[in-house]
């Protein structure tokens, strides 16, 4: 477990010593959120309406900016293979990895959502449920994620291939988290979205790390 | 009988697509024992190294540590492997790279061995200056650091002494001599010649 905190200790950072990274992951979210005000026009309805899809489109696109470094550094300057070859279980320190990366790249845009969702008219029991499905879905992006980035390590052009392997996988956590701030926007219960996206992320929790680490020590061969 | 013959390498080949880059290397290392793998580039020196550690599987042969299959339970605990990458960043100071090292490997580092070892190798007054900032040698000097703050019994150092200067070079064989003194063991490729005792050759 002390390599697990350790691990997500030493991203956070890294990531303070290079904030660039992360802050272009994050403008890149708030100003592809921002043009869908401008370009549809200022139509409360409507925009009320695309709201949670907008959101939850520039929060796929933004959490796979980041992706292609989460393991890219460590593998060129070999800190990967002491990882591996670490006392301390790899799939710990894939884990914490990951876990670093939600908290750099999810938790913040779970943050600043309601911030963006003013722009489109949101109340704020409409935010709540689109902050709350964000907070369930996020670190399902990050995990799925993490698989599609140790298998298209090292691969040249690593990044475009990347986006056609892990946006596919994303289409459930669209379309429940999309969904239940569309089902809260229509009188209904959104707690059916969150069980299911609940239930996906523990799915992931369990199975990414393992699949992650795996393909990992592929890429190590 | 415990302590003999602790790493025993039987028949080990490697291939690298259609090409068989060796095959039938056998040896055996003792406590205090070190081998000198040595070859043409391309001849397959880091590739034995990383069948050695676990890194890549053998197409055939087998390893044994302690006498039981490599990688075995606690066969990492015991190992130290320093590939050709610096593996260290260059975002975080000297001083930092070491304790996250040690704290990834899940050891505590106390901070006086942390700072006594950036000092033998040559890096006092460096130990809060970013990675980044130095030269190709002090970042190799940096990594060179872990052999005095992780303890292992099986070093494997590839190509070790490059980028070294003449000094750095003196000292590294130093310090593989204290480790081998101590009944460590270690599996080096390079080179130049070394000066050390108990060692063998190994020529792929």
């Amino acid at each position: 477990m002390s390599a697990f905190l350790a691990s997500i200790r030493r991203d956070l950072l890294l990531a303070l010593r290079r904030r660039s990274e992360v802050i272009t992951s994050l403008f890149f979210f708030v100003i592809v959120v921002s043009l869908f005000p401008l370009g549809i026009g200022p139509e409360p309805a409507l925009l009320k309406k695309v709201a949670p899809g907008v959101l939850w489109v520039a929060a796929l696109l933004a959490t796979l900016l980041g992706l292609p470094r989460l393991f890219a550094a460590d593998h060129i300057d070999g800190t990967l293979e002491q990882m591996a070859l670490s006392p301390s279980s790899f799939g710990l320190l894939v884990a914490g990895k990951i876990a670093a990366h939600w908290l750099l790249c999810g938790l913040p845009l779970v943050l600043l959502a309601p911030l963006l969702g003013l722009q489109f008219g949101l109340d704020a029991p409409a935010l709540g449920v689109l902050m709350l499905a964000l907070l369930l879905g996020t670190p399902l992006l990050s995990l799925i994620g993490a698989i599609g980035a140790a298998l298209t390590l090292g691969v040249r052009g690593g990044g475009v291939l990347l986006a056609l392997l892990v946006l596919p996988l994303y289409i459930p956590a669209l379309i429940f988290g999309a969904g239940a701030a569309e089902a809260h926007g229509a009188g209904l219960d959104a707690g059916g979205h969150f069980a299911l996206l609940a239930a996906l992320l523990a799915l992931a929790v369990f199975f990414a790390p393992w699949a992650t680490t795996a393909a990992l020590k592929v890429a190590l061969e | 009988m415990h302590n003999d013959a602790m790493l025993t390498v039987t028949d080990l080949a490697c291939s690298r697509g259609e090409r068989r880059l060796f095959s039938g290397v056998s040896f055996t290392l003792k406590a205090g024992e070190w081998l000198h793998v040595q070859g043409e580039n391309g001849a397959g020196k880091t590739s034995l190294l990383r069948l050695l550690v676990g890194l890549s599987p053998a197409d055939a042969g087998t390893i044994h540590w302690r006498d039981e299959p490599a990688p075995a339970a606690g066969f990492h605990r015991e190992l130290l492997y320093l590939g050709h990458h610096a593996a260290v960043k260059d975002e975080l100071t000297p001083l930092e790279n070491l304790r996250y090292a040690a704290a990834l490997d899940g050891i505590a580092l106390d901070e006086g061995i942390a700072l006594a070892a950036l000092a033998r190798l040559g890096l006092r007054g460096r130990e809060d200056l970013p990675v980044r900032v130095l030269s190709a040698g002090q970042k190799r000097r940096v990594l060179l650091a872990r052999l005095l703050t992780r303890p292992a019994v099986l070093w494997v150092l590839d190509e070790a002494f490059n980028a070294l200067d003449t000094g750095a070079v003196r000292l590294l064989g130093e310090l593989i001599g204290e480790h081998l003194a101590g009944g460590g063991m270690a599996v080096l490729t390079s080179h130049q010649p070394l000066p050390l005792p108990g060692g063998r050759s190994l020529l792929l």
